[in-house]
């Protein structure tokens, strides 16, 4: 049906590669160190984990070598390598935390480097798909294991003494018989001599020392920095000879440029030349839009120069998309059977032989990342050599595509990873680092590209647009004996290739056909839709609309049987059991089933927790309502209330938050709340405002005065955050996404349960106020 | 040629008077701690201090500060330790942290003009400044924390 099985294949469809040996010296020159402890012989696997994981079907796989990932230095500092792009997770803080606290060395003489685009060596670079601390955990373990073993082999040797009577703690080898003790940095230079041990071998600690996993507030990395303005995101890169681009792109995706007249422009005070940028024909991938650049000593004088530009375009065929009239291709076809992608009983029949039935269409619009930082990047290119810094999702993929796009050997191509002032997705593509390194070769100097916030409003790759309808079959109970739900979305295949016209495996499992509910009866359908701009990866993708029709939909069903909302939820997620879908191919983001199964006591107990801690039930003033809300997404299990308040003019404010995340055993829970408050304000957002319309194909918003999101001063009044306390041997799971999808429905539930008005499209806007 | 004196350091500029004094400070004169974030005034993450005010600098022309003395991020503590920058770090505020200066900023301005806001009283002197990754309830608490002492 698809022609992709992996999302991640759509960057290059490449093959998993073998990782190659590296070299000693690529090491110290790639950490900048030139002494002391740097690991010898390699050690690959992308086994030996304590549970599978999908890590090892990534591009470039997984790679556990401590000699890539960490380095002593005489004076007793330890530098971690950090290879995954931070844009506001805390990856770049809880990855190098879980090879101190394997290795016993101690945070506060721990030094985080970042890695530089290079999967051959790191392995997978994608930051993205809240895989990070589920892929790494144990990898990461395993390479700080092997560190704080070199140097404990190290120290036994110097005392003549067995290696299982030292132990190193907190940045020293102790040998506790004799009292004896050598910092880290003392036993550098004889620990690199000694052979790494096979992972199989590795004695991992226990968790019950452990000094950092799991425990309280490790402030991030970048903290001081960040506070200071010191911290560099992709725009605060500046090189010598370097000029400022801003390019006018064509305002419908696939235009073209028909003529320019750059004469204005070159009159503006710091502009120094005007340019054609070369497009890429429909569908573009990650490739650029193409267009005409201003060239500039500034990226003020760049602005004023494009917009004094005369532009013609011409629109093609995407010129005709028009939001309104789409909307309703997009109900009519969810009104129709479609491609069946899950079925069980047969739901027709059911609902045919319903007692009632509840029928719910629900519409989420395209949206927009608009991360704090518009994209941007920096691009030296000469010669056959080029160098970028940017602050991208995927580095490596941006390698990939830089030396395809320069037709220049990928090993000629380095890619710098600064901090991502947010990414929410938009940036694992990487066509604007692709703009910068086209026009640098044509300059033959250093340039920096700057999207304008107007440019990332119009060119995103958008969250799809979707219909979902959902009908439920009662019996006389109100027991649910039928399901059937069909999503109508053009997919983000719709990039890659112009006929992909149904939703791929990846989007299917986000929500759809993973449907936890025990009913004997389901039917998931999938009918056709087109995509007339480009669609892409946003902050818990395809789960959004799905949740928020899904659980929308229990709410439904509770004012229809005149049931507790958590109750009608309890009895639909039924009893305790693995999930098993009857479904070709299921996704789960990638994880093996076992490992990572769809596990339904976890999901009752997230609603279980939520409820105690956040009170359900209790009594709220006039005007005031309480909904919840549960999702599984990212293999994490969250369930959400909140309780809104809505005055007689329909203005709404949302007082309180509380929610329950499951996501396995975790790392560093201040970021998890810190990630979770977020979610609910970015739910909140796209709940309240989101929302991105096109009229003869072009994007009619601009900025955040016709693209809002959420203010502090509608910010919910406080959101709390349960962690519930992993098993023993409960592999981590996502915490990055899948704190959204569940609040917009426990937000609509709420708006229900205070005003009796049930909203089934969003954005909200101003529905309560009519 | 225009003169403004920022973090304490005279700078002139002869180039287009109308030129936002956001690029300046980031491209002309390598302050890059200011951040860019919508060019409309609608986001503050541009955010300055204009002798006592917190202002957009994306929308203020270098001309229109021209003798007026600055301050961006770089300049509000010589160890970065003024009480919004430490209350900034012990509640942990940043996610991405690229708002952040320009939230730092208006608070500090905050608070030279109101030692002690209330919760709403930041709620409404913090509105202009969009974090996306919303880390708006620790900026509130932030700020709270600031001015009572941290």
């Amino acid at each position: 049906m698809n022609f992709i099985d992996n999302p991640k294949k759509l960057r290059g469809f490449e093959k998993n590669i073998k990782v190659e040996k590296v070299s000693r010296r690529s090491i110290l020159k790639g950490l900048g160190i030139t002494g002391g402890f740097v690991l010898a012989a390699p050690v690959m696997s992308r086994q030996a984990f304590a549970y599978e994981t999908g890590a090892g079907k990534m591009p470039h796989g997984v790679v556990v070598d401590p000699r890539v990932f960490v380095a002593v230095a005489p004076d007793g500092t330890v530098t971690i390598l950090a290879h995954r792009a931070e844009m506001g997770t805390g990856v770049r803080t809880s990855l190098p935390l879980i090879v101190a606290e394997e290795m016993e060395a101690d945070w506060a003489r721990v030094k985080v480097e970042q890695a530089h685009g290079d999967e051959v060596k790191f392995g997978n670079q994608d930051t993205d798909g809240s895989r990070s601390t589920r892929h790494y955990l144990m990898p990461m373990r395993q390479i700080g294991a092997s560190a704080r073993t070199m140097l404990e082999q190290a120290a036994a040797k110097r005392w003549g003494v067995p290696a299982t009577e030292v132990k190193a703690v907190n940045h020293e080898v102790v040998h506790s018989a004799t009292s004896r003790k050598l910092g880290f940095g003392e036993l550098a230079a004889d620990a690199a001599k000694e052979p790494v041990p096979s992972i199989e071998g590795l004695k991992l600690k226990d968790p019950k020392d452990f000094r950092y996993l799991g425990k309280g507030q490790i402030g991030i990395v970048d903290l001081h920095d960040i506070t200071t303005g010191k911290a560099r995101y992709g725009a605060d890169v500046r090189l010598p000879g370097m000029k400022y681009a801003v390019i006018a792109r064509p305002p419908v995706t696939g235009g073209k440029l028909v003529s320019f007249d750059p004469d204005a422009a070159l009159k503006v005070p710091g502009v120094e030349k005007v340019m054609q940028v070369r497009g890429w024909p429909w569908p573009s991938k990650f490739q650029p839009l193409g267009g005409v650049a201003v060239i500039a000593r500034n990226t003020g004088a760049a602005i004023k120069g494009r917009d004094a530009l005369k532009l013609t375009w011409d629109d093609g065929a995407n010129g005709k998309y028009d939001s309104v009239a789409y909307r309703k291709e997009l109900e009519e076809a969810s009104r129709k059977p479609g491609l069946v992608v899950r079925q069980e009983g047969d739901a027709e029949a059911a609902l045919k032989g319903a007692d009632k039935v509840v029928v719910g269409e629900y519409y989420l619009p395209h949206l927009a990342h608009v991360s704090m930082e518009p994209p941007v990047a920096v691009a030296d290119v000469k010669g056959d050599k080029a160098e970028i810094w940017a602050p991208v999702q995927s580095p490596g993929g941006t390698r990939e595509d830089v030396a395809k796009t320069l037709d220049i050997p990928e090993g000629n191509v380095t890619v710098n990873v600064t901090l991502l002032g947010g990414g929410f997705g938009r940036k694992s593509k990487c066509d604007f680092a692709l703009e910068a390194a086209l026009l640098s070769k044509e300059l033959g100097v250093p340039v920096k590209v700057q999207w304008t916030r107007e440019d990332d409003v119009r060119h995103d790759f958008l969250h799809t647009v979707s219909v979902e309808r959902i009908e439920a079959g009662l019996d006389k109970s109100g027991k649910v004996i039928a399901w059937r739900h069909r999503s109508v979305a053009p997919s983000i295949g719709s990039t890659f290739a112009a006929d992909a016209k149904h939703q791929a495996p990846f989007e299917l499992g986000m929500g759809l056909v993973d449907m936890p509910f025990e009913i004997a009866n389901i039917s998931c359908e999938n009918p056709e839709a087109a995509a007339f701009t480009r669609i892409g990866w946003f902050r818990s993708v395809s789960n959004i609309p799905r949740a928020f029709a899904v659980q929308s939909m229990v709410g439904e069903i509770a004012h229809a049987t005149g049931r507790d909302q958590k109750e009608t939820l309890l009895a639909l997620i039924g009893s305790p059991r693995i999930v098993k879908p009857a479904v070709k191919d299921m996704w789960n983001y990638g994880e093996p089933l076992d490992s990572y199964p769809i596990d339904t006591a976890r999901l009752r107990k997230v609603v279980e927790l939520v409820a105690e801690k956040g009170e359900w039930g209790r009594q709220v003033p006039k005007g005031h309502g309480l909904g919840i809300a549960v999702h599984r997404s990212f293999v994490s299990y969250i369930a959400t209330i909140v309780e809104v308040a809505v005055d007689d003019k329909g203005k709404l404010t949302v007082p309180r938050v509380d929610t329950a995340i499951d996501c396995g055993t975790y790392v560093n829970p201040e970021r998890i709340a810190s990630q979770i408050e977020g979610a609910a304000i970015m739910g909140l957002s796209l709940a309240k405002y989101g929302e991105i319309t096109f009229k003869d194909g072009k994007v009619q918003q601009k900025n955040f005065d016709d693209f809002q999101v959420l203010r502090i001063d509608e910010s919910p009044a406080v959101t709390n955050v349960y962690i519930v306390p992993p098993g023993p041997d409960t592999p981590p799971s996502g915490v990055g996404e899948p704190g959204v999808p569940p609040f917009a429905p426990a937000l609509m539930n709420a708006i229900f349960a205070a005003t009796g008005k049930r909203i089934r499209s969003l954005p909200l806007g101003k529905q309560l106020e009519a | 040629m225009i003169k403004v004196k920022i973090n304490g350091q005279e700078q002139s500029w002869d180039g287009d008077p109308d030129l936002p004094l956001l690029w300046f400070l980031r491209d002309e004169a390598g302050l890059t701690g200011t951040k860019f974030g919508c060019g409309q005034a609608l986001c503050g993450a541009c955010t300055v201090i204009v002798d006592k005010e917190a202002v957009r600098a994306c929308i203020t022309s270098i001309n229109d500060v021209a003798g007026r003395e600055i301050t961006t991020i770089e300049g509000l503590h010589p160890n970065g330790d003024h009480p919004v920058q430490k209350a900034w770090r012990q509640v942990n505020v940043p996610q991405c942290g690229f708002c952040q200066a320009g939230q730092i900023m208006q608070a500090a301005a905050l608070l030279m003009d109101n030692p002690k806001p209330s919760h709403d009283q930041i709620r409404e002197a913090m509105s202009g400044n969009i974090c996306r990754c919303g880390c708006y309830q620790r900026i509130e608490n932030a700020v709270h924390l600031a001015s009572t002492g941290v």
